[in-house]
């Protein structure tokens, strides 16, 4: 049982979670997860560290209520425990000073990106962050993250707050002012992670995305996160989560992680009446679990 | 009956199992075999000859002193018969169901030349469902405090059968689990229907009752590593995680959605409870009126198979590339199959998942196979023969083909010696690894095999560790 110590919205439907876990804290590093149960029930749903505290012996985790279970998490306030926390799981992010490196979240990945800005700045670099959110509403962590990096660009896809367009178009432009970009970390929907992909590789910078398929025990026993890189069949949850993003298989992520949204629009059903429909779109372009 | 005469004794017919009708079974999650009753157990032990120098201990990878438990049967005395087994064996109630006793304590049976062999197995089962039943599982007594403590890293047979010597010791014990429920392959891996895990919470309660610290949801190498395992005050450890990385076929389309590992079919069903989904959250694949194949021989694939079938697939097949006479399943099990509708296909061996535009699976490409010369293994080798693929529609496959080691222990634990297949090397007659204090049995150490041989190793490494503590075999 962990207890939370507090849950805020940082946007509709988007709650931050600090957790006592105090093993967790002392041990996790930029990049790694956690998997959380809610109860006896529940199906176990990975989600990465946003932050830590050794002093106090919490973690960090951020969560969008897209199915059953995130919803079902996102109810939970402070004061109420989770039943099973388990990490810090999968390999840390391969952190150095490459020079100039952005880490560019997508809605809710931005969380995920947050600690590996920090862990990048920490390093040395000169670090830019880019954050992209469909409206203004959505935009998280903003001023968290411009106490951590060099320069933060905010982007909308609407354009009702900074950027009017997507990150990909940022960092086109970043790119093309003729600085020197060393090093790209992208998290978000896999579409913004490919688009990501496709936009760095003509020029050649190391670029990588943290994947988050569907996983069962995050340990590499059931194989059921397996994902194609450079051709090869991986376990995203211990040979990742983190892989070069030019030779992920983005298409194949995005059918699999389709495996279960019928079943996932059942349990929506079953356990919700109200449920919005939007979601089920989203379904089909986010990981089921971010 | 002790006046019976040997003659007598051989005359007597193994008494049948009863069980669920097959075609009930099929399709629900309930325990196949209901269990002997008394005179039945009775009965069966009327069979055993009592031998003076009974063999079929030497079968036995713990060592169960099977005539002396029979003789109590036999004499009605099943609470003292249940106290015999686990004088040497932590998990009766789990063996009595899933050991493969034809290879092992009944292929010794002197009974067996000639007839059956007795049912050492079943009746294994009986005194320790009785005893569970009518008093509860009795503890043993347990030998005076050592101040020493061991950790035991895995939840499954080799830990729990390590954990449970090691406490009547008079050791203290940790055992840490990465998942959140105890019990390793035994509440992930077999079925409800082999094995409910009721019983396998009977017998983890039992040790807990002994004072034995189960510590869920921690990764050993992630959470604390070994190492520190040792500052934490632990003076040996018994490294007993099992295989847990499965083997994919490496043909095309492995990917497609629809295509599970059986340690992904499994845990969903068995740990998760997909069965029950939408009352638990977990999915799986819907079965109902499908077509499914599972791609293996062994027990693992049967279990895969026989839940297709209960989760209403139309068609359940099993594709294993040699012929019935080389599965490695125990004959209980495939017989069982066959009555619950499985459709066995051998001599056949997929080349390639064939799926639609959206990923999913909807054929596989199949070789027929004939056998050759033996291999490595002793068994025939299967040759693919010219000319002879086909197509069958599927919307389901399990790939049932085994486990590779799980990368883990071995990727933040360096300084142990491990084999070209990532397996823990160690002193089989004490299961030493090559770093001091640490010890490691089960499926790491020996690759996929059985739930008894695990617990076999977790035997032998609680008298090293414990000869290890005391000094009287230092490292």
């Amino acid at each position: 049982m962990n207890k939370i110590l507090s849950a805020e919205f940082l946007a509709a439907d988007i709650k931050r979670f600090v957790i006592e876990a105090p093993k967790i804290a002392a041990k996790r590093k930029a990049g790694q997860f956690v998997i959380v149960r809610i109860d006896e029930k529940g199906e176990r749903i990975p989600l990465t560290i946003a932050d830590s505290n050794k002093a106090e012996g919490t973690i960090t985790i951020i969560v969008q209520g897209i199915g059953k279970t995130t919803k079902a998490i996102n109810e939970h306030k402070s004061g109420d425990f989770f039943l099973d926390v388990v990490g810090p799981l999968g390999k840390p992010s391969h952190i150095e000073n490459f020079g100039t490196a952005i880490s560019i979240g997508g809605g809710v990945g931005t969380a995920i990106a947050y600690p590996t800005a920090v862990a990048l700045k920490e390093a040395g670099n000169h670090t830019i962050v880019i954050n992209g959110a469909r409206n203004k509403d959505l935009v998280i962590l903003e001023e968290e993250l411009k106490k951590v990096s060099d320069e933060v660009y905010i982007t909308t896809d609407d354009g009702s707050y900074g950027y009017h367009g997507f990150v990909t178009q940022k960092l086109k432009e970043l790119i093309d002012s003729g600085r020197k970009i060393d090093f790209v970390l992208a998290i978000g929907p896999i579409p913004m992670m490919k688009a990501v992909a496709n936009t760095t590789r003509p020029y050649g910078i190391k670029t990588v995305v943290s994947l988050n398929p569907v996983m069962v025990d995050g340990t590499g026993m059931c194989g059921g996160c397996r994902a194609t890189v450079d051709n090869k069949t991986v376990f995203v949850c211990v040979d990742g989560p983190e892989f070069d993003a030019h030779l992920v298989d983005f298409e194949l992520l995005t059918k699999r992680n389709r495996t279960y949204n019928q079943n996932e629009k059942v349990a929506l059903e079953t356990h919700q009446c109200n449920y919005d429909k939007v979601f089920f779109e989203a379904l089909s372009t986010l990981p089921l679990h971010q | 009956m002790p006046g019976l005469s040997k003659k007598e004794r051989m005359q007597i017919p193994r008494q049948p199992m009863p069980e669920q009708a097959p075609l009930e079974r099929n399709k629900n999650f309930l325990e196949v075999n209901l269990g002997l009753t008394e005179e039945l157990a009775r009965m069966e032990a009327n069979r055993c000859l009592q031998c003076p120098k009974p063999v079929c201990i030497e079968g036995c990878p713990v060592g169960v002193q099977i005539r002396d438990f029979i003789q109590l049967v036999s004499e009605g005395d099943f609470l003292g018969a249940a106290a015999k087994i686990k004088s040497d064996n932590a998990l009766p109630a789990v063996c009595g169901r899933v050991c493969p006793q034809e290879e092992q304590c009944e292929a010794k049976c002197v009974v067996g030349v000639k007839h059956d062999p007795v049912a050492i197995g079943r009746l294994e089962r009986f005194v320790s469902d009785y005893e569970r039943e009518k008093v509860g599982i009795r503890t043993p007594q347990i030998k005076p405090k050592t101040g020493k403590k061991v950790a035991v890293i895995g939840s499954g047979p080799a830990g729990l059968s390590c954990a449970g010597d090691l406490i009547q010791l008079g050791h203290d014990v940790t055992v840490f689990e990465a998942l959140h429920d105890v019990g390793g392959v035994l509440i992930y891996g077999i079925p409800e229907f082999r094995l409910p895990k009721s019983i396998v919470k009977a017998e983890v309660d039992a040790l807990k009752t002994l004072g034995v610290d189960f510590q869920t949801n921690a990764v050993i190498g992630f959470t604390d590593t070994i190492d520190e395992l040792f500052e934490n005050g632990y003076h040996a450890v018994f490294i007993a995680v099992g295989a847990g990385l499965p083997y994919f076929m490496n043909i095309p389309g492995e990917n497609f959605n629809g295509v599970y590992s059986a340690n992904e079919f499994l845990t969903r069903v068995n740990l998760m409870k997909a069965y029950k989904f939408p009352e638990y959250d977990t999915p799986v694949f819907d079965c109902k009126d499908k077509n499914v194949a599972v791609f293996g021989g062994g027990n693992t694939a049967m279990d895969a198979v026989r839940t297709a079938k209960r989760l209403g697939a139309k068609n359940a097949y099993i594709m294993y590339r040699r012929s019935e006479k080389e599965m490695p399943a125990r004959l209980e099990e495939v017989h069982h199959a066959k009555q619950e509708g499985v459709e066995f296909v051998f001599l056949t061996n997929p080349l390639e998942f064939l799926g639609d535009e959206n990923g999913w699976l909807r054929s596989v490409k199949l070789q027929k196979m004939e056998l050759g010369e033996p291999d490595a293994s002793g068994r025939r080798r299967p040759v693919p023969i010219p000319n002879s693929e086909s197509i069958t529609e599927l919307d389901m496959a399990v790939v049932a083909i085994g486990n590779g080691s799980n990368p883990i222990i071995r990727k933040t634990t360096p300084d142990l010696t491990y084999n070209k297949w990532g397996n823990i090397v160690v002193n089989e007659a004490t299961m030493k690894t090559s770093k001091q204090g640490v010890f490691a049995g089960g499926d790491i150490v020996t690759g996929g095999a059985t739930v008894i041989l695990a617990m076999g190793a977790g035997r032998t490494a609680a008298k090293a560790i414990d000869n290890y503590l005391s000094d009287s075999e230092p490292w």
